[in-house]
């Protein structure tokens, strides 16, 4: 579904990934991990199309598609979304105004028709208790004096409704208390499916307890040292990276 | 001074044309003869003139611009630019009263809407009383200009403890004529004790006119009153647009303005209200967007002639290529105008770096026990937001007219009127697909809140 090759990207002159590869097949959960600096949030980022990043050489495939060669808006009417660590606030644009026109946008890309109001607004009800979030949500600006929790509960409502082929999650669990960490772990969790795959970025292993990775990866300066099963995470949760680090410049 | 003589040589030639066509009472001549005294003593103003220092008037002063005679439009392009709006309605082309594209049929009784010259024939005394009261050949040289010039106008009359349901549109259509045209209206606004009306002042025209409007309005608001006023200015792009308005408050009565501009290449506002009696309240609300080269200069002053009086004022402006904007908004507190309240508030947001706007508020305040505050900020477009929203699949164009129309949300929201916001909305934003409508948003969320709340 989604293949990275040999990827090499600077931010400000820095160069930040230092030939990356990485595959992710459809219906699989893979988790990277990696201690701060190395490269984590760059990758899901260039991935989204966000400015800032060159990419000086290697190569991001979508589905077979040339994702450097789409436009923003383009690698998310394809299916590939990213959860930010920090959702911006939109003041003046409400939330239920975002999620209609992202959801519209989305199905007029693929060729269907616009969803008609009352079908639409089932549906975000559904979603939307389903994150144990409140209808007045809807009527609020997007994010605006959203405490950190409702942010990334917000950021995976818009998942639930967008169902998007490829979820990036950057950081998702950072600043939730385990009740909220719960929610959006149930969240990310009903997203799973056969034909659909994730990417989650984390520091912690934390997350991990909640939704179960087919892959983690070790990300450390810029390029993939190990990957492995879910049991790789328990081990850097008590070991650390430095391991990781002293094995792959061995 | 040749500009301002060849203003009078028309004004000379245009009287000697209506002398065998139109009697006037000898107390309009005499105005006339004052306005055009007035306006030759004083000239055109300059960048020197501390109330025009960033509006230069040469594309006035130095145009050739005839009076039109006759009020010919296209019933379809009219049909185009006219407000959707069940409302009382007056039109104007070029100042001309257009009959035809009128509607005063049915008016409630305690309403009177019509032409200043059918005013006049009828009983021009009871227009005398009024008519320049607040604004005389004194204000500017644009009031002497248009007192000089003035052949017609709407004269709109609220009986007391009137509530007029229905909104007074009153329209000024301009046309693409072989030559420019110039026109002075005026507008007379009688609100008497405790009525309650919606006014829209409305300018449209057709895209390739080229013509100077120069109008001036006033408005008198006795004891509680209620006036919302809505400017829409959408002017041709190369029409010349100055205008004024000055509100008289009585006691506990409240003006709404809605200063809308949204078109025309050079464009002067003048809003006053005097707050002349306890409880009298203004509240100014402005939007101006310019692209291209258009100048937008909005004046605007509250003058706090009373204690316990309230006045809360909110510009935006949308400024993007090279257009240019000028926001000056004053407050004057009287010496013994204790316990007022007054706010104010501009704020900005340029779309490119060659846009310029000039902010500047002016608060003069006598009185020791009041509260008052003003602000102003200029910025950009966030660039976040914009990737934010292009990252959930929604186009570029879309997002940027999305976050620009949000800037503009705080003053649209107030906007009760949906055909006045759809217009803002289409030249903001451009044309948006149709769920971005506001009439789908507010689908939307009254279908949010009729439901029952779910969740936590």
């Amino acid at each position: 579904m989604l293949e990275v090759k040999d990827l090499y990207v600077t931010v400000e002159g820095k160069e930040i990934l230092r030939g990356l590869s990485l595959t992710i097949n459809a219906g699989e959960i893979h988790a990277i991990m990696g201690p701060n600096g190395a490269g984590k949030s760059t990758l899901s980022a260039v991935i989204a199309g966000k400015d800032g990043y060159e990419v000086t050489s290697g190569t991001i495939t979508f589905e077979g598609r040339d994702v450097l060669e789409m436009e923003i808006e383009e690698r998310a009417q394809a299916g590939l979304l990213l959860g930010f660590q920090y959702p911006v606030e939109i003041p003046g644009v409400k939330n239920v105004y975002l999620l209609k026109a992202a959801l519209n946008a989305q199905r007029t890309a693929r060729g269907e028709g616009e969803i008609p109001a009352p079908e639409f607004m089932k549906l975000v009800k559904e979603k939307l208790a389903f994150m144990k979030m409140d209808a007045s949500f809807l009527q609020r600006a997007v994010n605006e004096g959203f405490s950190g929790g409702e942010k990334k509960r917000n950021e995976i409502l818009q998942m639930l409704l967008l169902e998007p082929k490829l979820a990036m999650l950057d950081e998702i669990d950072s600043g939730l208390d385990i009740d909220a960490m719960k929610i959006v772990a149930d969240g990310v969790n009903s997203l799973r499916a056969a034909d659909r795959a994730i990417l989650l970025v984390t520091h912690y292993q934390r997350l991990l307890d909640y939704i179960t990775p087919d892959v983690v990866h070790v990300l450390v300066d810029g390029r993939i040292v190990k990957s492995g099963d879910k049991s790789l995470a328990l081990e850097l949760e008590s070991r650390g990276y430095e391991w990781v680090q002293e094995e792959s410049a061995a | 001074m040749s500009e301002v003589q060849a203003f009078i040589d028309r004004l000379e030639e245009r009287s000697a044309e209506r002398r065998d066509v139109v009697s006037e009472p000898t107390w309009i001549a005499a105005r006339r003869q004052a306005g055009a005294a007035r306006f030759a003593a004083l000239g055109f103003p300059t960048k020197r003139d501390e109330a025009w220092k960033y509006t230069d008037v040469r594309r006035i002063s130095e145009g050739d611009f005839a009076l039109a005679s006759d009020a010919d439009f296209s019933k379809a392009t009219a049909a185009t630019l006219t407000l959707p709006l069940d409302a009382i309605r007056l039109t104007f082309v070029d100042g001309v009263f257009s009959a035809e594209l009128s509607d005063l049929a049915a008016l409630p009784s305690g309403v009177g809407v019509e032409p200043l010259s059918q005013a006049l024939a009828t009983n021009h005394e009871a227009v005398g009383g009024t008519l320049g009261r607040l604004t005389g050949v004194e204000f500017s040289p644009f009031s002497a200009l248009n007192t000089a010039f003035n052949e017609e106008g709407a004269v709109i009359r609220i009986a007391a403890g009137t509530r007029v349901e229905k909104p007074i549109v009153v329209q000024f259509l301009s046309r693409a004529n072989a030559a420019p045209v110039m026109s002075h209206p005026r507008v007379l606004i009688e609100a008497r004790a405790r009525s309650q009306a919606t006014i829209i002042e409305h300018y449209s025209g057709e895209g390739e006119a080229a013509n100077f409007t120069n109008v001036v309005g006033e408005a008198l608001l006795e004891r509680g009153a209620i006036l919302t006023h809505y400017k829409l200015q959408e002017a041709p792009l190369n029409d010349l647009h100055v205008s004024s308005l000055h509100v008289d408050q009585g006691r506990d009565s409240r003006f709404v303005s809605f200063n809308i501009n949204l078109g025309g290449a050079l464009v002067r506002n003048d809003l006053i209200a005097d707050l002349n009696a306890e409880g009298a309240e203004a509240s100014y609300y402005g939007l101006f967007f310019a692209q291209g080269r258009q100048h937008v200069d909005n004046h605007t002053l509250v003058n706090h002639n009373a204690p316990h009086t309230f006045s809360d004022e909110n510009y935006k402006g949308i400024l993007g290529d090279r257009a240019r904007g000028v926001f000056n908004g004053k407050v004057i507190v009287k010496r013994d105008s204790q316990k007022i309240e007054a706010h104010q508030n501009n704020a900005n947001l340029l779309l490119s770096d060659r846009a310029e706007i000039d902010t500047k508020p002016e608060l003069e305040i006598y009185a020791d026990d009041v509260k008052c505050s003003h602000g102003a900020t200029t910025g950009q477009l966030d660039e976040e937001a914009v990737f934010a929203l292009r990252s959930r699949g929604i186009d570029e164009q879309t997002a940027r007219g999305l976050l620009t129309l949000a800037f503009a949300g705080e003053v649209m929201e107030l906007v009760g009127l949906d055909a006045v916001a759809e217009r803002v909305e289409r030249t903001v934003a451009g044309k948006l697909p149709e769920r971005f409508n506001l009439a789908g948003l507010v689908e939307l969320a009254a279908l949010s809140e009729d439901s029952p709340q779910q969740g936590e």
